[in-house]
């Protein structure tokens, strides 16, 4: 009976010196991701929770749904159109044009100094938005900017001749197209680098013809990765701030310089709370686009696993 | 199923200076199975893609079924393809994969899909019908591209190292049924390889390709057997190079008198011959001029390499039930089995 007792005894023993090690192990795993959950902490996860706590804190302190009402004023109503409108409108312009550029970038080559120019250039000018961009943009096509002034000397051609139109939403569509253009080269060449072409080739073999292989095979299967780009890119645009703040003085067209107004103008101070209902609201426009987007990656990854 | 002779008639491709095919001539009769082998870069792909439309060749005729092809575009062509690997459409599941063809043709719903089952059926995946391609390994894949190709009634079915990309134990049931499939329909297939073995397995015909030619078309046992020139002597099993004297139409090597392979045109003097490891047998010998330095086993048989006096070295394939009698190190003596051989210059 002695052996039997002796070898159950033991095997716990060694088992637990192992989990021991194991769990040990585990938490210096654990350490080396400390920092990232720090970070996200301190500028994700409280930041949010101030905004949706405040949105619902009148300037007391006590609990109200005053600020999360005034959302319906028609000044924010319309801020919030006028910001989803921007960002869809740029957004899918960016798509667009930024899928042509992509595709014309595959196919000259994988190595090519054309792809290795182009990635390059997009690299710098998606990340080319704030102040830079909007003084840029006066620089050259602002009141006496130097081509406004060429066109107006040289051609009798006034582009403000119907107004204001680089300092309000015809402005902002523009300049933003001008970063979202790059950034879709760059997030949408990876799927166009996936498409395969033996699957071209299938289809030819098969007796499809370049359309019919655009409309069955390639436009289906960059379909997903289209629109999660698109999304993307609407995300970018709604939370873009600087280069709208550097470019429009004069009102509030959109809900970030909103929320610049709720926290720093005579008129709205005192009203931060406000400020952080929207941001709340910006906050579920933005939570919507991604639960749309995870829809999308639902329906791809059947594809993918 | 209709199933269509084709013939490639000094066909011609060129990229850069390198030439791909350089006047290729190729007759396949209708449900024949011809394997074209080569090394990498010997034009063998190309002559596939050339004859399924995905290239043009630079002069040069292809006709199928009577007809010169050489201007249809590709998807008029109505040729089955698989390719070696990742051509099945990823959106798409296993049914719809092979429907699509079909689809192309205008069937109806359901006469497509009966059809697409039991294709699937006849390349025994028919239980997997509603997988993504993702969801399928590589072998399984390939019998869903194998189905694809044939849903239509090719006239002609292509097939592009289709084996390539899988584990060698699915190869060889693969390239099995393959053959089954490739008999029971009938169409005229030309499969593209680099792997004799399996050129050799499932071929009406073998053809050799070197240099964008032909170098020897005939049946697997001919290429082997009796190789038309040193290259598909060496690219096609092991061969021994063993240095000899051609006198008339016999080479002697190793004190052996071999006759040369039938239509074989070398002067007298020293050549080497080529000799294939089956045709030289080894025995334990003390007074021997042989001494075994390694032998593998490869199951039922084995290989035996043997050092001769004069730096010259040469392989046997004996029963591996024989390799107890010379572990290395043995004195064994050599003797060459009395069949035509190859000889290339000294």
């Amino acid at each position: 009976m002695t052996a039997p007792t002796t070898g159950t005894l033991e095997a716990p023993t060694t088992t637990g010196v192992r989990g021991g090690r194991r769990h040990r192990s585990r938490i210096r795993d654990l350490l080396g991701v400390v920092p990232f959950f720090v970070y996200v902490a301190v500028f994700l996860f409280i930041p949010t929770i101030v905004v949706v706590v405040g949105a619902f804190a009148g300037d007391d302190g006590r609990p109200t749904l005053e600020n999360i009402s005034a959302l319906a004023d028609d000044y924010i109503v319309e801020a919030f159109v006028r910001s989803i409108t921007l960002s869809a409108v740029t957004a899918i312009l960016g798509a667009v044009i930024g899928a042509l550029v992509a595709y014309a970038v595959v196919t000259a080559g994988p190595d090519s100094l054309v792809r290795r120019l182009v990635t390059s250039a997009c690299g710098v000018l998606a990340q080319f938005g704030g102040v830079t961009l909007a003084f840029a943009f006066i620089a050259t096509i602002g009141f006496s900017g130097f081509v406004t002034v060429f066109l107006k000397d040289s051609l009798g051609i006034d582009i403000f001749s119907g107004g204001m139109w680089l300092f309000d939403l015809p402005g902002l569509v523009l300049v933003y197209t001008y970063f979202q253009i790059p950034l879709m080269v760059i997030v949408f060449l990876p799927a166009l680098d996936g498409v395969r072409p033996q699957w071209r080739e299938a289809t030819e073999s098969l007796g499809g013809s370049t359309f019919y292989y655009w409309r069955r095979v390639a436009a289906p299967l960059l379909a997903p990765a289209f629109i999660g780009s698109t999304l993307l890119l609407f995300a970018n645009a709604f939370s873009a701030y600087a280069t709208a703040a550097a470019l429009v003085s004069q009102g509030s067209p959109i809900v970030p310089l909103q929320i610049r107004s709720a926290l720093t103008s005579e008129v709205l101070l005192g009203r931060e709370n406000l400020g952080k209902a929207m941001a709340l609201g910006m906050v579920l426009v933005v939570a919507l686009v991604m639960w749309l987007y995870g829809l999308l990656q639902r329906r791809t990854s059947r594809w993918l696993d | 199923m209709t199933s269509s002779g084709v013939r490639l008639e000094a066909l011609r491709r060129q990229f850069g200076n390198v030439h791909a095919l350089d006047g290729l001539d190729l007759d396949m009769a209708p449900g024949e199975l011809v394997a074209l082998l080569g090394p990498s870069g010997c034009g063998k792909t190309t002559a596939l893609r050339i004859l399924a439309g995905l290239e043009d060749s630079d002069s040069g005729r292809i006709i199928v079924g009577g007809k010169d092809i050489a201007n249809v575009p590709a998807n008029k062509r109505g040729m089955g393809m698989v390719f070696q690997a990742y051509s099945l459409f990823p959106h798409l599941t296993a049914i719809e994969n092979v429907e699509f063809g079909l689809r192309l043709r205008k069937q109806n719903a359901a006469a497509r899909r009966k059809r697409a089952q039991d294709m699937l059926d006849l390349v025994g995946i028919g239980a997997h019908a509603s997988r993504f391609p993702q969801q399928l390994s590589g072998g399984q894949q390939q019998r869903v591209a194998l189905a694809r190709a044939l849903a239509f009634e090719p006239e002609v079915l292509l097939l592009d190292e289709p084996l390539s990309a899988l584990d060698a134990k699915v190869r060889v049931q693969l390239r099995e049924e393959i053959r089954r499939i490739q008999l029971e329909v009938g169409t005229t297939t030309l499969f593209v390889t680099h792997d004799q073995e399996e050129a050799l397995a499932i071929a009406d015909r073998v053809g050799v390709m070197r240099a964008g030619q032909l170098e020897q078309i005939g049946s697997p046992e001919d290429i082997y057997r009796t190789p038309a020139t040193p290259f598909v002597a060496e690219f096609v099993g092991l061969s021994n190079r063993l240095a000899g004297r051609v006198t008339g139409d016999v080479v002697e090597v190793l004190d052996t008198k071999l006759p040369l392979v039938a239509g074989a045109s070398v002067h007298d003097g020293p050549a080497t011959a080529l000799v294939r490891p089956e045709s030289v047998d080894v025995t334990a010998d003390a007074d021997g001029t042989g001494r075994v330095v390694a032998v593998s086993f490869l199951g039922p048989l084995a290989r035996v390499t043997v050092a001769l006096p004069g730096d010259a070295v040469v392989v046997a394939q004996l029963a591996s039930a024989r390799l107890a009698e010379m572990p290395p190190g043995t004195a064994v003596r050599v003797v060459l089995r009395p069949v035509p051989v190859v000889v290339s210059a000294a």
